[in-house]
């Protein structure tokens, strides 16, 4: 007993500090939904995942910060974009601050690094971006969800549109990484054409891309399709204006040109193609209420991450409101986050059977709004109902 | 079309192509040059292990970029870039490192990691987490015609002959001037140079002012190309040690040769290795597998090169 | 300043016995807290700290500063990773082959890099662990640059269940002890012995008619080894292995983690990871910007606590106090300022002020005879 006493006195002392958020939290137990959001808040990528934090805010703002009439609390984590980072920061969220959902993860291989503490737990994670082709197939998992898109799924959509536009010779150039396989993988499921040349680039520390445009120019393809997401994405463009080729050779993209690079890009992106299952334009109510807002409380046009992590907040408070608020009724909640029961900015979409959305790809392009200000508008819709090809994979 | 024709055609195509990459691999190698150039100098002279390198290169390319925003002149911005960069170099030395040329080089590794988490940081909260860009004039944006049939980016041309103009500069300013005397005796011997009357650590700190600003040439050389963004500096602060190490340390001969190298191999292995495998593998697979390779080359040549010369190509003598 | 002095400095010890003893408590607390995510980050801290204590043996003992150890975390981990992923899942087989695989990597990388000194060691294993990197991210068929996640656990027989984060946890402490004690063997035996007097001037030892070379391998592929070891748990606990465990940034965090603590000190390295590893966990916690306020106190660190923790201690408190006033200083401005966007700003200006008065001072007591400046080449 005199041990116990002392073990207790010495562990208050040395670890006094944490004792205090313990505390707290024991005390936060009241009726109160916890939301754990991980994303990149830090880094050469930080704008994105500020996007994110904002839209996700704006949501809850918009739904009074309750869901199902129950007060929200959300807790923000910057991952560095580094996996092992990621990884503890989720075992932070879900073991000190016990939160209900997990939600965020930008990187598909921060998100793989986490995925498994949080199904395992039985808690939803549902990704407000990354889709990588695993969790697509056979790691589908029942406590995961993806309110973006699967990896392949957007390209497939320029595939559609490269076939439309009656592209025969295609050149490929996509960062060495999963996403960058996947999006590579996913023009290629469509397109009927050739494939003349694919060059894969280090990531992500290559920022000279001269190599790869010179045997763009010695090639002579009919089009040239490029992922690069983030700053990469800037970088080619640059790159690409600067060799002339623009003129020359389209250029189609996927995830390259957003709200964030559009302001370094400007006139670079004029005259090239992309496709993406949303833009601010999109007509539809909720979409133009979020756009609107965030404009007016941001001062800036929100990113594709952004519309993402607006949906996911919606997505799970309809799940909250199907079941009255108990979140103990996790079969329940699964059935009403499959039903996706709520009005998405990208317009209609339901949930195919491995948890990720079906929906219509759009082609757009950036324009000039007026001096200094650029902006995104929709085309015309490519495909509609698009399914993702890893889904007959998945057995659930 | 005979087919003599078509493999006459098809060689005088890939000649092109092949001068055309090599322009692009110096370019690089040159770029990697500006900055390994300052690093090399701080190392040989003061015995500096200065990690924060990278991060004077970035702060160059943020200074260039705001100052060009301000006076509208990509020019004026540069030029004034430069000054301010090696002001803030010498800041840094007075103010840190000025206290650690007495320490192991332990201490300039764990103290410059430092300043590079600070610098990242400060440059987040001075200039945005959006980073910047510095659009060219459109003058720069234009051809030229290295040889008919082969027009490359005037930018990119202009970038080689800034590097090879610097590198001069730098050979001049050590092998010929008063200060260059003095930068060459000093790191031979500091007790003798102090000794003969000569002010040590004012020599010191305009040394550490010159690399500031070669650092920040390289960064805003760079920055139209591939924009200014947090944490630039990193990991070409890698690649820049690797040159200055298979150059020989404080040899500025050493790496310019080490940079031409490296970006010579980069660029080469990079445009035509997926080819070369694509005749045993699927296109795809030659894609990724190049990649991989590609990546290692770099490293598989400075590990060839120090297990043969384990001082680097060009020892500086008497160390 | 022998190393051996240093070992024997009573406060050292006892500060690192104490340290050693709390964290063998840590579930305890984490039980009597109600806070399992304390299991889980000390669990990190410990599995670092026995990395950091293997960098140590060959940094701080022998002079050998290696640029590349994350390549042995990466070693360890992806044989553990790649086994599990083909269903070998057994002790027996998993660790002996981790083990040796780095053992290995570790001979082979100091085969070809103990020929050079200096800058030119440092590069040479960063250049080489960079290659041990590039062929993680380019296994595809092992996730490549996507990682690989681990569904099932080494089975160790019904002897040690794994999956109980108690157990995993002990374990690691467990292996933290005994590498603790294999390092002091090893240092005090006459091995150590002229690894150390090597590391202050090796033609000496070389004269003597010891060699040199061999030493430094064997110490450098012991040191690999247990490196593995580090990486084998890191696999374990985080359930997943990708490239990202052994970037050239981790290698630097380990070195960072032995200066910070003390080279050549016992428990130096162990001073190191848990005070690298707490801070990061705090700062990161209370605001994003930590990194600002994180970079300061590493150049701070270096400036007044010569010798890194263990060096401050053995010297007496004065120049560690201060360095912990300003921490705390500075610290305390980040968390009162927490909810106003204007805080980056006071944060700098508060850091940069206290950081240059602080140097002023110490400008004004010791003048710097740069002109004296020895060619220590580390």
């Amino acid at each position: 007993m005199k041990m116990s006493t002392l073990l207790r006195v010495t562990g208050a002392l040395a670890v006094s500090a944490l004792a205090l958020t313990a505390a707290d939290h024991a005390a936060a137990q009241a009726k109160k939904i916890k939301i754990g959001f991980v994303t990149t808040l830090s880094g050469p990528n930080a704008a994105y995942g500020i996007d994110m934090r904002n839209s996700f805010e704006l949501a809850l703002d918009h739904m009074g910060r309750k869901m199902g009439g129950i007060p929200v609390e959300v807790i923000y984590e910057d991952d560095e974009q580094k996996p092992e980072v990621g990884k503890q920061k989720t075992d932070k969220l879900l073991q000190r601050d016990r939160v209900d959902f997990m939600a965020g993860y930008i990187w598909s291989n921060v998100l793989l690094a986490s995925y498994k503490p949080v199904v395992d737990s039985k808690t939803f994670l549902i990704s407000a971006n990354a889709g990588p082709s695993q969790l697509a197939g056979e790691q589908c998992n029942p406590y995961f969800f993806a309110a973006s898109w699967a990896n392949e799924q957007n390209p497939m959509g320029v595939g559609h549109l490269l076939n439309q536009k009656n592209v025969k010779r295609l050149y490929i150039v996509a960062p060495n990484y999963a996403a960058g396989q996947d999006m590579a993988n996913g023009v290629k499921a469509t397109f009927k054409g050739e494939v003349v040349g694919q060059d894969m680039t280090r990531w992500p520390d290559q920022l000279d891309f001269s190599a790869e445009i010179s045997k763009i120019r010695a090639t002579k393809p009919d089009a040239v399709y490029i992922f690069f997401p983030g700053r990469a994405g800037v970088q080619f463009y640059t790159q690409y204006s600067q060799a002339n080729l623009k003129k020359e050779i389209p250029l189609y993209s996927v995830f390259t040109v957003d709200g964030v690079t559009l302001k370094l890009q400007k006139d670079l992106v004029l005259d090239t193609y992309f496709g993406l299952f949303w833009a601010p334009d999109l007509p539809y109510a909720a979409n133009q209420k979020f756009v609107t807002d965030y404009k007016k409380k941001h001062k800036d046009t929100p990113t594709f991450y952004g519309a993402q992590s607006y949906d996911v907040a919606n997505l799970i408070a309809s799940a909250v409101a199907a079941t009255k608020g108990n979140l103990k009724d996790k079969e329940g909640l699964r059935k009403a986050l499959e039903a996706a029961n709520f009005d998405s900015v990208r317009g209609p979409m339901k949930f195919n059977k491995n948890h990720f959305p079906i929906h219509a790809i759009y082609q757009q392009e950036a324009y000039k709004v007026s001096e200094n200000e650029y902006d995104i508008r929709t085309i015309s819709k490519i495909i509609d109902n698009l399914e993702d090809p890893s889904a007959p994979k998945c057995k659930m | 079309m005979t087919p003599r024709f078509i493999t006459r055609s098809l060689f005088f195509f890939m000649t092109l192509l092949l001068i055309e990459q090599f322009l692009n691999g110096l370019q690089i190698g040159l770029l990697l040059f500006l900055l390994a150039a300052g690093l090399t100098l701080v190392f040989g002279i003061m015995d500096l292990v200065n990690l924060a390198h990278g991060s004077l290169y970035m702060m160059g390319a943020f200074f260039a970029a705001t100052l060009t925003e301000w006076t509208g002149s990509f020019l004026l911005g540069a030029l004034l870039a430069l000054p301010a960069t090696a002001l803030l170099g010498i800041v840094v030395e007075v103010i840190a490192l000025r206290n650690l040329y007495t320490r192991d080089h332990l201490d300039h590794v764990l103290a410059t990691f430092g300043l590079i988490l600070f610098f990242n940081e400060l440059a987040r909260i001075l200039f945005g987490v959006g980073g910047m860009a510095i659009p060219l004039p459109d003058s720069l944006l234009t051809h030229f015609e290295v040889l008919p049939g082969l027009p490359y980016p005037t930018y990119r041309f202009l970038i080689i002959v800034v590097g090879l103009l610097c590198a001069v500069f730098l050979y001049v300013l050590v092998q010929k001037t008063r200060l260059g005397m003095l930068i060459r005796a000093g790191a031979t011997n500091r007790e003798m140079v102090g000794a003969l009357g000569i002010d040590i650590k004012l020599l010191f700190t305009l040394v550490f002012g010159l690399g500031a600003a070669l650092a920040a040439l390289a960064g805003l050389m760079a920055a139209p190309i591939t924009t200014v963004q947090i944490g630039m500096g990193d990991n070409i602060l890698i690649l820049a040690l690797v040159v200055i190490v298979i150059g020989g340390i404080g040899s500025i001969r050493g790496a310019f040769i080490a940079a031409v190298m490296i970006g010579l191999v980069d660029t080469m292995g990079r445009a035509f290795l997926p080819n070369m495998l694509g005749t045993v593998l699927s296109p795809a697979d030659a894609g990724t597998v190049a990649e991989a390779l590609s990546s290692m080359l770099i490293y598989i040549l400075m590990s060839g090169v120090l297990v043969l010369r384990p001082a680097g190509l060009f020892p500086a003598p008497g160390r | 300043m022998s190393s051996l002095l240093r070992l024997k400095s009573p406060i050292t010890t006892i500060a690192g016995s104490i340290l050693l003893v709390l964290l063998g408590l840590v579930p305890v607390f984490a039980m009597l807290l109600d806070d399992p995510f304390m299991l889980t980050l000390f669990t990190r801290i410990v599995i670092m700290a026995i990395a950091a204590v293997s960098l140590n043996l060959i940094l701080g003992y022998g002079g050998m500063v290696s640029f590349g150890h994350a390549a042995y975390i990466g070693v360890g981990g992806y044989a553990i990773g790649i086994l599990a992923h083909h269903g070998i899942t057994e002790a027996w087989i998993q660790w002996p082959v981790a083990l040796i695989g780095s053992a290995l990597v570790a001979l082979l990388i100091g085969l070809l890099s103990l020929r050079t000194k200096g800058i030119f060691f440092i590069m040479l294993t960063l250049a080489l662990a960079q290659l041990v990197y590039y062929l993680g991210n380019g296994a595809y068929a092992y996730g490549g640059d996507d990682g690989l996640t681990i569904l099932q656990r080494t089975d160790f027989g019904g002897l040690l269940d794994l999956n109980d984060k108690e157990t995993l946890y002990y374990l690691c402490w467990v292996l933290l002890v005994i590498v603790l004690w294999l390092t002091y063997r090893v240092v005090n035996s006459r091995f150590g012995m002229v690894l150390q007097g090597a590391k202050s001037n090796d033609r000496r030892m070389a004269t003597l008619g010891f060699p040199v070379f061999r030493y430094r391998l064997t110490a450098f592929v012991i040191s690999g080894t247990i490196c593995g070891l580090a990486g084998i748990l890191t696999a374990t606990y985080t359930d997943f292995i990708s490239p990202a465990m052994m970037h050239w940034t981790r290698s630097g965090d380990l070195i960072v983690m032995v200066v910070l603590g003390g080279m050549g000190s016992l428990f130096g390295p162990l001073f190191g990871a848990v005070t690298f590893l707490m801070l990061e966990e705090i700062l990161s916690s209370w605001t994003e910007y930590w990194k600002i306020v994180f970079g300061p106190i590493l150049l701070l660190v270096v400036l007044f606590a010569r010798g890194g923790i263990d060096g401050a201690m053995v010297r007496g408190a004065a120049g560690y106090a201060l360095t912990g006033l300003i921490t705390l200083f500075l610290i305390y401005v980040v968390h009162y300022l927490w909810y106003d966007d204007w805080i980056p700003a006071a944060v700098v200006l508060a850091g940069a002020a206290a950081a240059i008065l602080a140097i002023w001072y110490r400008q004004r007591r010791e003048a710097v005879a740069i002109a004296s400046a020895g060619g220590d080449h580390a």
